[in-house]
C-alpha cells in the first residue's frame, strides 16, 4: 500500500472524520500544541542560547541540559501526540503538503543534530562543561538546532495555507513534484 | 461602543498593506509564533524554578536576571508583530470572544509579569517566601498559557 492509499484509508476512518468536523476537539489539539511549543521549543532555545553563550552564562551546560531535559522531553512528546492528531484529521491534504513534507525533512535533520550533540559532542561535557563560550561543534550544534527548530514552526504554520495545494491547478511542476500530487494529464 | 475605533483601525495603512499581501500575514504570524517559543522559554524557566523544578540548583534571582534580555526580546517581537497581525482583521477580532479574552488576559499578564513576579524573583530566600514564589510561578504558567491559547483561538472563529 502506498503512503497515499494509506493516507486516504486514514482519512476514511471514523475517528478522522469525528476529529476533522469537531467543533472544539480540533482547536483544543491544535492549541495544546502551541502551548507544548511553548515549553518544548522554549526550553530547548535556551539550551542552545546558552551553548552560543548568549544566556545563563554562569550555569554549567550540563546543568541546563540534564535539569530542562525532563521537560523538554515531556513538551515534545505533547507536541508529537498532538501533532500526530492533527495529521491524522486531515491526512491527504497534509500528507501532499510541501510545508508538511519540508517540516518532516527539518524534523529528521533536528533529530540527527539532537543525536549528533549527545552522542559525539556531550560525551566530552566535563572539558568545557563552564566555559561560557562552549567548542565550536557545541555552538554549531546550538545553532543548527536554533535554525531547524525555527525552519519547523515556520514550516508547520505555512501546512494551513493552500497556495501549494495538489487540487489548486496548474501549479508549477516542482510543487507538484514535491507535493505528489497526482495530476491527471490533459491531452491536447 | 468600541465599534468606531475597530472600524477606524481598519482603515490604517499597515493593517491594508497586510491585507492587500498574500503572504505578509502568514510571515508575520510565523514571527509571532517563533517570539511566543522564546517567550515561552525565558518565562517559564524561571516559573519552573519558582515551583522548585527544573534548574533548582539555581536561585530564581540569577535566572530571571539572565534571561530577562531574552523574555523582554520575545515580548518586543510579539507585540510588534501582533499589532500588524490586528490591524489587518480588526473587525473579525471585534466580533471575536477569543479575541477578547486574550485583551483581558494579555495586560495582566504583563503587568503581572513585570511587576509582581519581577519583584517576586529577586526576593531574598527567607522563610514563607518559598510558598508565595510557588503560587507567583504557577500563576505565570497558567497567565502566559492562557493568553497564548486564547490567541491561537482568534483563528478558528
Amino acid at each position: 500500500m502506498s503512503l497515499l492509499a494509506f493516507c486516504e484509508w486514514l482519512a476514511a476512518t471514523e475517528g478522522s472524520i469525528a476529529l476533522h468536523e469537531s467543533m472544539y476537539m480540533y482547536p483544543i489539539v491544535e492549541s495544546t500544541h502551541v502551548l507544548a511549543l511553548m515549553l518544548f521549543v522554549g526550553f530547548a532555545t535556551l539550551l542552545d542560547l546558552r551553548l552560543l553563550g548568549l544566556t545563563l552564562k554562569r550555569v554549567p551546560v550540563s546543568q541546563v541540559a540534564e535539569r530542562l531535559l525532563p521537560w523538554t522531553i515531556a513538551g515534545f512528546v505533547v507536541m508529537v501526540v498532538t501533532g500526530v492528531l492533527l495529521f491524522y484529521a486531515i491526512p491527504i491534504r497534509t500528507y501532499q503538503s510541501i510545508f508538511f513534507r519540508a517540516k518532516v525533512i527539518f524534523l529528521i535533520l533536528a533529530g540527527l543534530n539532537v543525536w549528533l550533540f549527545h552522542s559525539r559532542i556531550f560525551t566530552r561535557i566535563a572539558e568545557w562543561d563552564h566555559d561560557i563560550i562552549t567548542p565550536r561543534a557545541a555552538r554549531r550544534a546550538g545553532l543548527a538546532s536554533l535554525v531547524l527548530w525555527g525552519a519547523i514552526i515556520v514550516a508547520g504554520r505555512m501546512i494551513a495555507y493552500n497556495w501549494f495545494d495538489c487540487d489548486i491547478q496548474p501549479q508549477p511542476a516542482f510543487v507538484n513534484w514535491a507535493a505528489g500530487c497526482v495530476v491527471p494529464t490533459v491531452t491536447p | 461602543m468600541l465599534l468606531p475605533f475597530f472600524e477606524w483601525c481598519e482603515t490604517l495603512w499597515l493593517g491594508q498593506f497586510v491585507v492587500g499581501s498574500n503572504w505578509l500575514f502568514p510571515v508575520i504570524e510565523s514571527v509571532h509564533l517563533l517570539a511566543l517559543a522564546l517567550l515561552g522559554g525565558a518565562v517559564f524557566v524561571v516559573d519552573f524554578r519558582m515551583l522548585g523544578l527544573g534548574l533548582k540548583d539555581r536561585g530564581v534571582a540569577e535566572l530571571a536576571n539572565d534571561v530577562r534580555p531574552w523574555m523582554l526580546a520575545g515580548l518586543c517581537v510579539m507585540v510588534l508583530t501582533g499589532v500588524p497581525l490586528f490591524l489587518s482583521e480588526p473587525i473579525k477580532c471585534y466580533y471575536s470572544t477569543a479575541f477578547w479574552v486574550k485583551m483581558t488576559t494579555l495586560p495582566i499578564a504583563l503587568v503581572f509579569t513585570l511587576t509582581l513576579r519581577a519583584r517576586m524573583a529577586q526576593a531574598a530566600p527567607v522563610r514563607g517566601t518559598a510558598r508565595r514564589q510557588q503560587l507567583v510561578g504557577a500563576l505565570s504558567i497558567a497567565l502566559w498559557f492562557t493568553v497564548a491559547a486564547a490567541g491561537r483561538w482568534i483563528g478558528f472563529s
